[in-house]
């Protein structure tokens, strides 16, 4: 792509180094002489903030580790001495803290820009996969590094986390032992999250090096998607491409230093400035807002498909959620990359944003909370004031008859007038019956929004109706209706549905629409 | 040399052929070998191994209550119940259940040996996600999860909310009396 070397050392020193280790001719020709198509837009301005991101991460990291104590009694303490004591520690453990989220925030971006613009087509196949390679190192390295703190969300994070590996059949027991190296989230487990959180940036930091290979061999993609044929669609990295993502990254730098110094703690959960405590579990357990989305794919089986359960259906699609992506660039069949030629691609990539979207939304929500119902929770109660109350034993002479010994007791006590009746089992064989003859029948009807606020009628009913009325019998009814659960299952339809279906088949199928002659004669010389 | 290319060509195995596999055999379990104690030694270590068991003296449990056991870093409900407890558990033995189990199966021992009606030993571990239930709270006065609403009655059975099971019973033995041990 970039040619035969345009570095010419000027001075003695540089042309010895340069017969001896041409380091400067390769960061000449990888970021000075190297041609960036010249209608880049500002959406490829993110690969620029990613990698200060990273450095900033690191930088700020490796200092904060000569003031952390990887250790359960101690964690959570030197932590806050970081903030209260240490000089500057407050603004570096914030930086670190915010970075964390301004990765994610900028590292969606340059996924949805990468999507939206067909950049892992052939030939940045490796390109994209090596991308993927490292935002799944983010997300391990996130998951680590928000364990250390050893808040409640720290610890019942790492909890769940780790127990969902449990629900692997057979292995997945020993495969959570070995990863928090004890039989529960311990010191063992901080002590290693400590040494590996350390690690895999590095390990990322050489990913990115891999990144930026594959990208300068096959050139980088542009918003029309046609590959650049001549020096003329192209200008040189320095000072073009320098300058444009030095400004792009002044803003995120403000986005970045608002948060740290006027809401540092507003995109954390409150519940992490409370001490681990194995013994109590807060509230609601939820994952950092970068992991949401797949939390909520991870919850969004409530029902078990034949032999898998529940538990490990999401786990399996939360895996895939993330497996899929390496699959993209030969999942879509298409051979226009840019979604701008893409009319009807791109009405699904919009839908397809929204729904992770509101994926993310879901992760954050209570699962069972209830988005639309049909109708209130309904219950109806029935009970006898006055009548005359008799009680008698059951005994069957099995433990199989028993049913038919308790329906014949029932038709009995009905057949001398009782208008209600009441079976309470106490053993295999023996129970007791208890009816009402005579009497006046009332019911009564209650509803409520929620099953609680039901159940809380309900009570009242009952305290107003009296203990001393033998029989009080109540009919529950649930109405239909549509939990986040539902929800979030409709969403991770659409999630795999545009993966596996919507690509595939769309670009075969699919008419895309005609380059405008401006676009399409220089860079064809009028061939088509 | 030109016998070997010879028999190559024919498909014989070579002496050559056998050093290749021998060779790479060699390999093969010697970076295995390397590979194994790296990748072991994240398992559980012998002290945290060492404390997987844990004893607990009853005597200190007046009826009615309960404590936590610390048992393999993860608390164990240690319930003192008292007889209303236990025949509203056994009278249950027979009520609609998510995950029917019998009260007198739940107390058993890690040996097989019967258990005590008024003792009952169980993970403090909501079967739903995890958390750990409150004591002597929801409708069956056994024990309430308040992440997402399951009840428990006093056996530990699931009676109403998303958990799909009872409540795990912990593996334990009565080494005497008063005293059990755990794991």
């Amino acid at each position: 792509m970039s040619g035969p070397s345009t570095y010419e050392p000027k001075s003695g020193i540089t042309r010895w180094l340069d017969r001896r280790l041409p380091i400067l001719r390769l960061a000449h020709d990888s970021f000075v002489a190297y041609p960036t198509p010249r209608n880049l837009n500002y959406w490829w301005t993110f690969g620029a903030m990613l990698s200060l991101c990273l450095i900033v991460q690191i930088v700020t990291g490796i200092v904060l580790a000569m003031h952390y104590v990887p250790h359960i009694d101690h964690a959570f303490a030197s932590v806050q001495r970081l903030e209260r004591d240490v000089p500057f520690g407050w603004l570096i453990q914030n930086i670190h803290a915010v970075g964390a989220s301004m990765f994610f925030l900028a590292v969606y971006i340059h996924m949805f820009r990468g999507l939206y613009y067909g950049s892992y087509k052939a030939p940045r196949e490796l390109l994209w996969i090596l991308g993927c390679v490292i935002y799944l190192l983010m997300v391990a390295t996130g998951f680590l590094g928000y364990t250390l703190p050893w808040g409640q969300m720290s610890f019942w994070g790492a909890t769940v986390i780790t127990n969902l590996l449990g629900a692997l059949p057979l292995i997945g027991e020993s495969i959570k032992n070995w990863l928090s190296g004890g039989f529960s989230i311990d010191q063992p487990t901080i002590n290693r999250f400590f040494s590996l959180h350390y690690l895999l940036p590095f390990v990322i930091a050489g990913v990115v090096g891999l990144h930026v290979w594959a990208l300068h061999e096959a050139g980088q993609n542009n918003p029309v998607g046609i590959e650049v044929k001549s020096k003329a669609d192209t200008v040189p990295f320095t000072p073009h491409a320098t300058i444009k993502d030095l400004f792009a990254t002044t803003l995120f730098v403000i986005l970045f230093a608002v948060f740290v110094f006027y809401m540092p703690d507003s995109l954390g959960h409150a519940d992490n400035f409370i001490p681990a405590n194995p013994l109590q579990t807060p509230p609601e357990i939820v994952p950092e807002w970068y992991l949401l989305p797949f939390y909520a794919i991870l919850r969004a089986f409530d029902f078990n498909i034949g032999p898998i359960d529940s538990k490990l259906a999401g786990v399996l699609a939360m895996f895939a959620s993330i497996g899929v992506m390496f699959l993209l660039p030969w999942l879509d069949t298409s051979r226009v990359r840019s979604m701008r030629y893409r009319p009807i691609a791109r009405q699904f990539f919009v839908i397809f944003a929204v729904v992770c979207f509101a994926l993310g939304w879901c992760g954050g929500q209570n699962p069972g909370r209830i988005l639309f119902k049909v109708a209130p929770f309904s219950a109806t109660m029935n009970w006898v004031t006055g009548g005359q109350v008799t009680e008698r034993s059951i005994r069957a002479t099995s433990e199989s008859e028993w049913q038919q010994a308790a329906d014949a007791a029932v038709a009995e006590l009905r057949s001398q007038g009782a208008g209600m009746t009441a079976v309470t089992r106490e053993g295999a064989t023996s129970g007791r019956i208890t009816g009402v003859i005579g009497g006046n029948q009332q019911t009564r009807v209650v509803s409520g929004d929620t099953s609680e606020l039901l159940e809380e009628h309900i009570t009242e009913v009952k305290q107003e109706v009296g203990p001393a009325t033998p029989f009080f019998a109540v009919e529950r009814s649930s109405p239909a209706r549509f939990t986040v659960t539902n929800f979030s299952l409709l969403l991770t339809f659409y999630y795999f549905l545009f993966f596996l279906v919507i690509l595939p088949v769309l670009g075969l199928r699919e008419r895309p629409e005609r380059v405008p002659d401006t676009i399409a004669k220089p860079v064809t010389q009028g061939a088509s | 040399m030109a016998e070997a290319a010879h028999s190559a060509h024919e498909g014989d195995t070579t002496r050559r052929d056998f050093i290749y596999i021998a060779a790479g055999s060699v390999a093969a379990v010697g970076v295995a070998a390397t590979a194994w104690p790296f990748i072991d030694q994240m398992n559980p270590a012998a002290d945290t191994r060492a404390l997987s068991t844990t004893e607990v003296d009853l005597s200190a449990i007046p009826e009615g209550q309960q404590i936590k056991a610390m048992w393999q870093g993860k608390p164990v409900f240690v319930r003192h119940r008292t007889p209303e407890e236990i025949a509203a558990a056994q009278r249950d033995d027979y009520a609609n259940l998510k995950d029917p189990q019998h009260d007198a199966d739940r107390l058993v021992q890690e040996d097989g040996q019967p258990g005590k009606a008024e003792w009952l030993i169980l993970q403090a571990s909501c079967t739903h996600l995890g958390c750990i239930p409150t004591f002597a709270e929801g409708a069956y006065h056994g024990w309430f999860c308040p992440c997402h609403g399951s009840v428990y009655d006093t056996s530990g059975r699931i009676r109403s909310g998303p958990a799909p099971k009872n409540l795990y019973v912990a593996p334990y033995v009565f080494t005497n009396d008063t005293t059990i041990r755990i794991g």
